[in-house]
């Protein structure tokens, strides 16, 4: 053991710091993913291409904004106005005109209505940016790097890896927590996802919410592609992958539930770094693994609440 | 009429701090008509559910015709001869209500034949005849989502009566049935009860249909058996009157369910 | 309707076939319309019981490589197919058993973490699979006769035909038996299913094995038409494309399947050819008139023109 230490430490500190940042990233996404299914209980397939809008929107804003001689500094900001542009005009114009006209249709209705739009925002996305590689990192350039102590060694890491992507969700974390159970607004959202009927009943204004909820999820999905983006060339397809890891991450955490996402989040993140480190052929299938085998224990996921139906 | 078929030892089941069922001690016994009163939250409908398997008591134990059942599963019990009907009727909505009966003739056959229909003549014709017992022959084809409650209410007796128990528990047969139309109602279901010679406990909101149908009551009062005798005995009990028919009287405008 | 399906299929098989005789290359097409209209009808039976598999791909895929593996060693069209069938119902089995304990987004998450493994699996062991480069398929003996290529795909259109009649014929019964019947009451009362002594779960997992073989089939054709696997006929978007299919087609009958199979390949191919970056967006749109205009898909508009009702 030790001695496998000796060889492979370095190895293994890398990819827990890896692990971190894309746990970081992953949570973003799906914790939007997971409030937006908790209110309007759909599943948004096309969660992921407003993650990959919001990348590619960033590096575009970004190389504009840069070749106009903005200060590195602003680069960062940049990032997140970028990703709540995208999110506050994509979120109501979707809710508005497509989910709400499918609010009462069957499960498998909503699940196309959101895979054909998928399907519209994956060509948009070749439309508009082209089927090359866009990369912009100046932010994460700004930041530089930071020698991090392991043992007798150092391990180079990026700063904004490091700090800003982990900063961003657990500040997002910690934020949705006050808000959801410390104002009112939150508060509804809550009673809504917990017992929609009762909170209708009581005269919830569902629509206002339904379309908040929506909003903020787009936003958090641009968000988490805006962040991405400075650490790797965006190519098409990369909405398609985030969201079926979303996916697992909402199934895994239980249905509505942001704790059981940053938990599953963090363990799907370090669980697939591990792997590309370690046994780069699982790195695709370690979330899947670690879902079926938190269902097979917990069948309403790690944090879900089963509901008993009354007879 | 001998002996008990069902016999309910110190059932205790507690929802949070709600006893459901602090000590039920029952027998029901072979043959006879057991009606079930008490005000809304005694334990009456958690009765029915620990019997049939639904839920499962924190202690005690429900023997059904001299062998233990308690903690089996629905599907078990259902096969030994115990069939419930519910409260808010359970049918297919997208089935016919003649599908429905035929789904539960079926299933007392065993499922398992998937190239023969379901609507085979044996079936059909159990199905029909018992609709025709129930009154129902004039909406066999209609689905059941677009029945009126009284009529969900027979299908969904009819489905638990198309198995063919020998014990029957009924969860208020009678509400949401027109007032008017009751009586008729409960005489049918009565007679096809008897020709079936089908053991029935029931619980119910109308003193009348007890008084009129039950050979014993039984008074639940918050997870307990307050009394326990004939009707005529038990109803004209002045504790009885003031403690559960009188909160039934006044708590029960018509056409109100009972949750 | 339900009176004029037969003849209906005849009619839609006779349109195939006149198709395939006046134009080459739609026998292509319509070979793989087919194939996967035969995938869909499994699609349709988990609908039935109110469920959405958003990883049916898995078999699709499975059948497929099944042929490709066992191609240079077996060298018979006829053997392969039964081979991918058998394997398919086998693994379809031994996935079913774990995700027909769970429901409505948690099965449709848990297949399509099934599925994103098998791609994964498919992609990353490249020793064995050639990972993304897929493996090609050469034309083979069926039944113990050699064949050219053009009579070789004949055969493959006439099988596919041949199955599609006889698998829609079987399954038509199925859905009307017991067995189907009960399925369909999953949807709307499963508890009173277990209250009648009917195991809810093995009504499930019945139509999970039986849409496992009808996919493995779907997938064997496809290899032996297209004659190359990649791993994308597994990846999640497939599966995606299977539930489109069905709801194009409209859920009522049979014959659903296959006419969305036919217009979907159709619309797919023509997009492909005429707006080459922007296919994907036309049949999204497509989809989404689809499902906001025409409920019943096109067998419910096929059943209004005749006059009847779609089910």
């Amino acid at each position: 053991m030790a001695e496998w230490f000796q060889d492979n430490g370095l190895l293994l500190g890398l990819a827990l710091l890896d692990g971190l940042s894309s746990a970081g990233l992953i949570f973003l996404v799906a914790v939007g993913l997971n409030l937006v299914f908790g209110v309007l209980r759909i599943v948004n397939v096309a969660h992921g291409s407003l993650y990959a809008i919001g990348a590619y929107s960033a590096a575009s804003i970004g190389i504009f904004l840069a070749s106009r001689g903005l200060p590195g500094w602003a680069s960062i900001p940049a990032l997140v106005l970028s990703a709540a542009l995208v999110g506050a005009v994509l979120g109501p114009l979707i809710e508005r005109f497509l989910l709400r006209r499918i609010y009462a249709q069957e499960e498998v209705v909503q699940l196309l209505v959101t895979f054909a739009l998928f399907m519209i925002l994956e060509d948009v996305q070749k439309l508009v940016w082209g089927v090359q590689p866009i990369h912009h990192d100046q932010a994460m350039k700004l930041l530089g790097t930071i020698d991090i102590p392991f043992g007798a060694d150092f391990i180079p890491f990026t700063n904004y890896q490091l700090f800003v992507l982990p900063g961003f969700a657990v500040v997002t974390l910690v934020g949705l927590a006050w808000f959801l159970r410390r104002t009112l607004t939150g508060r509804v959202i809550v009673a809504v996802t917990t017992d929609r009927e009762a909170a209708t009943a009581m005269g919830i204004d569902a629509q206002r919410i339904f379309l908040l909820t929506f909003t903020f999820g787009a936003m958090l999905a641009a968000l988490g592609g805006a962040l991405s983006s400075p650490t790797a060339a965006l190519v098409p397809g990369v909405g398609a992958q985030t969201i079926v890891l979303s996916f697992a991450v909402v199934a895994t955490a239980g249905l509505g539930q942001i704790e059981g996402a940053a938990l599953t989040s963090l363990m799907m993140g370090l669980g697939r770094s591990i792997a590309v480190y370690f046994e780069p052929e699982l790195e695709v299938v370690v979330p899947y693994i670690i879902m079926v085998l938190v269902l097979l224990v917990r069948p309403q996921g790690l944090f879900g609440v089963i509901e008993t139906r009354r007879v | 009429m001998s002996g008990a078929l069902l016999r309910a030892t110190g059932l205790r089941l507690a929802f949070g701090g709600v006893k459901a069922a602090d000590g039920i001690d029952l027998d029901v016994m072979a043959g006879e008509f057991l009606a079930i009163i008490g005000p809304n939250g005694a334990g009456k409908t958690t009765f029915i559910n620990m019997t049939t398997g639904y839920l499962k008591p924190n202690a005690g134990s429900i023997a059904y015709d001299g062998r233990t059942i308690t903690g089996m599963s629905p599907r078990a019990i259902v096969k030994l001869g115990i069939a419930r009907s519910f409260q808010l009727p359970q049918l297919f909505l997208e089935h016919t209500v003649e599908q429905n009966i035929a789904l539960a003739v079926a299933s007392r056959h065993g499922i398992w034949s998937p190239l023969v229909p379901l609507l085979r003549p044996s079936y059909r014709d159990e199905a029909r005849d018992l609709l025709d017992r129930f009154g129902l022959s004039a909406i066999a084809d209609a689905r059941a989502d677009a029945l009126n409650e009284g009529a969900r209410k027979l299908a969904d007796i009819a489905m638990a009566v198309a198995l063919k128990p020998r014990l029957l528990l009924m969860d208020e047969p009678t509400s949401g049935v027109a007032a008017s139309e009751k009586m008729t109602i409960v005489e049918t279901l009565v007679n096809v009860l008897r020709d079936a010679k089908v053991t029935a406990v029931f619980v119910e909101h109308d003193m009348d249909v007890v008084e009129r149908f039950a050979d014993r009551v039984a008074v639940w009062s918050q997870g307990r058996i307050a009394a326990l005798g004939p009707p005529a005995e038990v109803l004209s009990d002045p504790a009885v009157q003031r403690e559960v028919i009188g909160i039934e009287r006044h708590a029960t405008p018509p056409g109100v369910r009972h949750a | 309707m339900k009176r004029y399906e037969p003849i209906l299929g005849v009619l839609l098989a006779a349109g195939l076939v006149a198709a395939a005789i006046a134009a080459p290359w739609l026998r292509f097409v319509l070979t793989i319309a087919l194939a996967k209209g035969i995938a869909v009808m499994g699609i349709l039976l988990l609908l039935r019981a109110g469920q959405v598999s958003f990883g049916h791909a898995l078999y699709i895929g499975f059948g497929a490589y099944t042929v490709a593996f066992l191609a240079p060693r077996v060298n018979d069209g006829a053997v392969l197919l039964l081979a991918a069938a058998a394997g398919a119902g086998v693994l379809g089995l031994m996935v079913g058993l774990f995700v027909t304990r769970y429901r409505q987004i948690f099965f449709g998450m848990l297949n399509l973490a099934m599925c994103m493994v098998f791609y994964s699996l498919l992609e990353k062991l490249y020793h064995i699979t050639k990972g993304s480069d897929g493996i090609r398929v050469e034309i083979m003996p069926i039944a113990g006769q050699a064949l050219d290529r053009v009579t070789y795909e004949w055969t493959v259109f006439g099988i596919a035909l041949g199955l599609a009649f006889v698998l829609a014929f079987l399954l038509r019964l199925y859905l009307a038996s017991p067995m189907g019947e009960a399925l369909a009451g999953i949807k709307t009362r499963e508890t009173r299913l277990e209250f009648m002594g009917v195991p809810a779960r093995g009504v499930l997992l019945a139509a999970y094995v039986i849409s496992a073989v009808v996919g493995g089939i779907g997938g064997a054709l496809i290899a032996m038409t297209s004659r190359h696997v990649t791993p994308l006929l597994s990846y999640w978007t497939a599966s995606g494309e299977l539930v489109f299919i069905a709801i194009l087609g409209g859920a009522g009958g049979v014959l659903g399947p296959f006419l969305g199979a036919a217009a979907y390949e159709l619309v797919r191919v023509y997009a492909a050819a005429s707006f080459a970056d922007a296919w994907q967006m036309i049949l999204g749109a497509v989809l989404l008139l689809v499902i906001l205009f025409a409920p019943g898909g096109l067998w419910g508009m096929a059943a209004r023109a005749i006059g009847g009702r779609g089910r």
